[in-house]
């Protein structure tokens, strides 16, 4: 009997109200429905979380890891980009 | 009727619904590595430690209420098979999938409402169980019947499995709904649950699954029963032979 092996979905989690969704990995599923169980099922099985998202892997368009260089090293001398020259107040948190 | 509650029919009771627990989950936990599809594994795996769970808490209670000294390991893996009073529907084997998915349809649509209606017992509890129960089973319900919709709804192949698995277990159903002796006394005390007023819950979810899924609810013709009185199935020995198993061999092993 020929096998096909079911579509992959990418699975993202959020925490805890507040938080955004963060990938945590993928599953195999027939469709979104199921992927959402089984990412449930896989994911969450720890109370990692209160939001699941699935996506159709083959529907994200990544960066090409070649183009690393031209992508990303530029940024690495712009410091000035870093909110680092500021005081911040020990009243804030999350920045 | 305010008859004085006898703790030792509660103890049977609880003993009762841990047993369609635990029986159910050693049914699922057979598909452990075998399901298939990995994330279906893990999917049966969770409905499996739910179960797991919901045993552990009932027959913890048990052994409180006889003052006997039996735990719950004692409970659930030193009785012989006539002292295990689960419905036989819980203990039918995987012939294949569908088997399986069926199976815990036609359970889960039967125990969501009756574990919703252990939540208003009056003993603490069951109460409590039945809340917390109600919760996971819902999940199992969802589950279940998405998979009983899929095949059903799917092949030719996959739809001819559905229906014969359908068709075989229809006859396991009847039991789940009647109330014996035990049931009678503690309904009148406002502990358990009226099975038979769970029946309509029932037909309603099996209904309106069975119809999205394109199969044919079987007639309602003979009903086994026996299961909660230890009248078992053929394949209930062997069922216990690999559950009792380390017990059997290592007496009061723990991990």
């Amino acid at each position: 009997m020929s096998r096909k092996e079911w579509p992959l979905y990418e699975v993202f989690i959020r925490s805890r109200n507040g938080l955004n969704h963060i990938h945590v990995g993928s599953v195999h599923a027939p469709d979104p429905k199921m992927a959402l169980e089984n990412a449930r099922d896989a994911y969450t099985r720890r109370g990692e979380g209160v939001s699941i998202w699935v996506v159709a892997s083959n529907a994200i368009t990544a960066s090409d890891p070649g183009e690393k260089e031209s992508l990303f090293e530029p940024l690495a001398e712009k410091v000035y980009r870093h909110p680092t020259f500021y005081d911040i107040p020990d009243e804030v948190k999350n920045i | 009727m305010s008859a004085v509650i006898d703790k030792a029919d509660i103890a049977s009771y609880a003993i009762r619904w841990g047993d369609d627990a635990l029986i159910l989950s050693h049914r699922l936990a057979e598909w452990c590595a075998d399901a298939p599809e990995l994330e279906e594994d893990m999917a049966l795996m969770n409905l499996a430690l739910d179960l797991v769970g919901q045993a552990r808490t009932l027959y913890t209670y048990a052994g409180e209420l006889e003052g006997r000294g039996r735990d719950e390991d004692a409970i659930a893996f030193t009785r012989e098979e006539r002292d295990y009073k689960n419905a036989l529907l819980v203990e039918q084997p995987n012939e294949d999938f569908a088997y399986a998915v069926a199976r815990q349809f036609l359970y889960d649509a039967f125990s969501l409402p009756f574990y919703q209606a252990l939540a208003s017992s009056k003993d603490a509890t069951l109460a409590a169980l039945g809340e917390k129960a109600a919760k996971e089973v819902r999940y199992h319900l969802k589950h279940s019947a998405d998979w009983l919709i899929r095949l059903g709804d799917g092949t030719d192949e996959s739809h001819r499995r559905m229906q014969a698995a359908i068709d075989e277990l229809w006859t396991y159903t009847g039991e789940l709904f009647v109330n014996d002796d035990l049931d009678r006394r503690l309904i009148a005390a406002g502990i358990g649950v009226d099975l038979a007023a769970l029946k309509s819950a029932w037909n309603d979810t099996v209904s309106t699954v069975l119809k999205e899924a394109t199969l044919q609810r079987p007639a309602d013709g003979w009903m086994a029963t026996g299961g909660r009185e230890g009248r078992h199935s053929e394949y209930m020995g062997y069922l216990l032979a690999e559950l009792q198993y380390m017990q059997r061999a290592y007496p009061n092993m723990k991990w």
